[in-house]
């Protein structure tokens, strides 16, 4: 029966739990249940990506009723790749959770913290397994409304501003993709992803549909934070509460990428998306003007997290770069570089968290000689940053590797040497990071720390293993996303 | 004949002319007023003039939801929140001309959209020829509910019904996230007061309003019952579990309103409250495992039943309820939280 279900069980699994939460007494066992639903989340996450590898994409029709009359599940490679990221980084993340939220979150709050995690998992799952457009707009109203309650839980009172502005912003990138899919449904009468497909063919020439395009695409890019549509998140992430940085720092961009890359390609199609509207006009320029321009903020910041948040802005310039070639090399560079940042910046922010922990501020000033103070979590920080830079036998190097051979591949060797010369400003930032850790000396009024508990020791390194050891076995991650690229090209539901 | 047919559909223009145009003079008022209280009243105005203009469009079933939240409901929560901020706006006279320009241009891409919609009620128009004809012609066979719409939300697109009643989950999970405080002063609003201080609060509310308490007790079972008509009517006409728990709700919140929200508290405890948020959301979702285990698929009513119709009938039922449970709940939750906020 699970395996008939499969797509449907991913994600009642953790809705079910979140309601169970708030009921649970006593309240010391939350945890412990969310923690069990999470990783089986992810055991459902890694069976649906076997079962696509060995038979090919799943259809689950929801009440039974065949699309497009009733709602789809549809999992391909594609999301059946990024809903396993999304929950081994949930599973990772409640792992590393209970003495951090302790440390963060008032007692009375916890479960209703979790609950509201379980939501915000949810909806992000569940937005990457529909095969319905609508669907996808209810499940980004669970995640976003889950994440703006999530981010304003920070102990800094500017944690309410933060979630606001998110909030605000938020809605109006999805009104824009409301009005985007309503205009859709107008002109073709469906809202299932197969069936919207073929029938945009015949009136992908009106000026309705050609304004729906513009209105998914700037939604969905205010969403994914592309430059200059990344206002709400260096705040965001600065005053979220640490496992709540680390967990959508991670996912949420990536799952808004994810729904870009599934409305351009597999909805409108690439021939209409870049030889009608030419959105590789507009993607190409911004994706390198956010590289740039966040890598050189991020250079001059005094807070750790808002220094990743910042680097987090370029990553994702990386991302729509890969996307903004429309080749089968960049979106392979696109969609592994997704994976990748996923856990290099998941690593980091848990690496941050446990330094929260201890040392109780993570401004740079604070932190001089961390390296001899808590000298285990400083070095994973400095192997997730390696990543980030791109050194090679770390995951970081195959993005940069796909993204130059896109580039040089269509013939644009300035976007090449852009790209290696960005790579030095990551190196720029997270030196910063070594110098203050390793070079200045420890304050002499310190107080002695320990390193953070276990369990938030293992998942952290968990994904710095991960990071690695999937930069030196690369044709895992790089060779599904090369297979999922291929079927978006060919424009394959 | 077709003079006739023109006739209707000039008037029918007309009332749309007309509503249309008190809603764009609502909406400049909304932005331009600097009393809060003012802006506050007119939005419930521009929501009751949307109510209007879906019943022309024949979405009475949208129309009932848009009067029940967006007039009534939303304007009692910004009325609440007003009680704790300052009733005036602040004066900022600051003119952005980013802003200008990105509203412009939205604004234009909108319009510039219009140009290549089908005409307005067009029956060749694509969502009526595509999956619509099926709801009309195959529904009253295959569900046996004779309100369509019913069919639509809880059936066919039933999953989004329950990601909806999910949003309204989490929206209610959020606000108690937020305005929840540490134990110690969460026991003072939530434990029964004391006589004394219902008293005194209840005298400040509205001790002397005698007509309003006397007529409130009247209208209360009323309105419990109209809720529940709507509730379980919801097959047969407009209406339904959405519908029903904003009305269910008012009943508590107008309570609230005479009495004084202690005196609400002790009909409805909030950790009371509380529980049904989660169970409703959770019937919901063990409707859709029922026909899990029944051997359907997820939500798939027809096999709870030996008679398809039947299996919908049931299915329909619960979810409903389920729906109607969460979203009563939700609000009074968050009435008491907003309007207890001031008070402790």
């Amino acid at each position: 029966m699970i395996a008939a279900h499969l797509p449907i069980l991913q994600i009642i699994l953790p809705l079910l739990a979140a309601p169970i939460c708030v009921l649970i007494r006593p309240q010391k066992f939350v945890w412990p249940f969310v923690l069990i639903v999470s990783w089986a989340t992810l055991g459902l996450a890694a069976m649906m990506l076997n079962q696509v590898l060995l038979s090919g994409p799943i259809s689950y029709a929801l009440g039974g009723w065949e699309a497009p009359w009733g709602i789809e599940y549809r999992v391909d490679l594609l999301n059946a790749f990024v809903i396993l990221l999304v929950a081994l980084i949930g599973a990772v993340v409640l792992t590393y959770a209970p003495e951090s939220v302790k440390r963060e979150i008032d007692g009375d709050r916890q479960p209703y913290f979790y609950a509201a995690f379980l939501l915000c998992l949810t909806g992000l799952l569940g937005i990457c397994i529909t095969g319905d457009a609508f669907n996808v707009f209810v499940f980004l109203e669970i995640s976003s409304l889950s994440t703006y309650g999530l981010i304003s839980l920070g102990r800094d009172r500017r944690a309410l501003t933060a979630a606001y502005n998110y909030l605000i912003l938020g809605t109006i990138g999805a009104t824009f993709i409301l009005i985007g899919i309503g205009l859709m449904y107008m002109m073709t009468g469906t809202l299932n992803m197969a069936d919207l497909a073929s029938r945009l063919q015949g009136v992908n020439h009106t000026r309705t549909i050609q304004v729906a395009f513009a209105f998914l695409s700037v939604g969905l890019t205010l969403k994914l934070a592309l430059f200059p549509l990344h206002i709400w998140l260096p705040n965001a992430y600065t005053y979220a509460p640490s496992v709540v940085t680390a967990f959508i720092a991670a996912t949420a961009t990536k799952v808004s990428v994810y729904v870009f890359l599934r409305f351009v390609f597999t909805i409108f199609g690439a021939d209409f998306a870049f030889g009608t509207m030419h959105i590789d006009y507009l993607l190409l320029p911004l994706a390198l003007a956010g590289i740039f321009v966040a890598s050189a903020v991020a250079i001059y910041q005094s807070n750790l997290k808002r220094l990743l948040a910042y680097s987090s802005v370029a990553q994702i310039g990386y991302i729509m770069l890969g996307i903004s070639f429309g080749t089968i090399t960049g979106l392979t560079a696109g969609i592994v570089h997704l994976f990748n940042h996923a856990l290099m910046k998941g690593a980091l922010f848990l690496a941050v968290g446990s330094i929260f922990l201890r040392i109780n501020s993570v401004q740079l000033d604070d932190l001089s000689g961390l390296g001899k103070r808590l000298p285990v979590t400083s070095f994973a920080f400095v192997l997730a940053g390696l990543g980030l830079i791109g050194v090679p036998l770390t995951v970081g190097f195959i993005s940069k590797w796909y993204l130059l051979l896109a580039a040089i591949e269509a013939g644009w060797w300035p976007v090449a040497v852009l790209v290696l010369i960005s790579s030095l400003m990551a190196l720029v930032y997270i030196w910063r990071f070594v110098e203050t850790a390793y070079f200045r000396p420890v304050p002499d009024d310190a107080p002695p720390v320990s390193e953070a508990p276990l369990l938030m020791q293992i998942p952290m390194w968990l994904l710095i293993a991960l990071a690695i050891g999937l930069g030196v076995q690369t044709s895992l991650t790089a060779g599904i996303a090369q297979r999922a690229a291929l079927w978006l090209l060919a424009g394959a539901p | 004949m077709s003079n006739f047919i023109s006739d209707i559909s000039l008037q029918i223009n007309l009332v749309d002319i007309v509503l249309l145009t008190i809603l764009i003079v609502v909406a400049v008022a909304v932005i331009r007023v600097r009393d809060l209280f003012e802006a506050v009243v007119l939005l419930g105005i521009f929501s009751l003039l949307s109510a209007c203009i879906f019943t022309t469009l024949d979405a009475v079933d949208v129309a009932f939801t848009e009067a029940a939240v967006g007039a009534g409901i939303s304007t009692v929560l910004f009325l609440a929140t007003l009680t704790l901020t300052a009733r005036e706006e602040k004066a900022q006279y600051s003119h952005s001309w980013s802003g200008f320009i990105v509203c412009t241009l939205t604004g234009g891409a909108l319009i510039y959209g219009t140009l290549d919609m089908p005409h307005f009620g067009d029956p060749d128009a694509p969502i009526h020829q595509h999956v619509a004809p099926r709801y009309i012609v195959e529904s009253p066979e295959e569900i046996g509910v004779p309100n369509m719409v019913t069919s639509v939300l809880a059936s066919y697109r039933g999953y989004d019904t329950l990601g909806e009643t999910t949003v309204i989950f989490t929206a209610g999970l959020t606000v108690l996230l937020l305005l929840r405080r540490d134990r110690r002063s969460h026991n003072r609003i939530a434990s029964p007061p004391t006589a004394e201080t219902t008293d005194r609060r209840g005298s400040h509310v509205m001790h002397h309003a005698m007509v309003l308490r006397v007529m409130s007790k009247l209208f209360i079972p009323l309105i419990l019952l109209f809720a529940l008509y709507v509730q379980f009517h919801g097959d047969f006409g407009p209406g339904g579990g959405f519908q029903a728990g904003v009305i269910f709700a008012a009943a508590f919140v107008l309570y609230a309103l005479i009495y004084g929200v202690e005196a609400a508290q002790r009909v409805a405890p909030p950790a009371r409250v509380q529980v049904f948020v989660a169970l409703g959301l959770l019937l919901y979702i063990g409707t859709g495992l029922a026909s899990l285990f029944a051997g359907g698929n997820f939500l798939e009513y027809k096999v709870l039943a030996h008679e398809a119709s039947h299996g919908e009938h049931i299915g329909i039922l619960f979810i409903e309820l389920g729906v109607g449970i969460t979203v009563a709940a939700v609000i009074i939750n968050t009435f008491f939280y907003f309007a207890g906020r001031g008070r402790a």
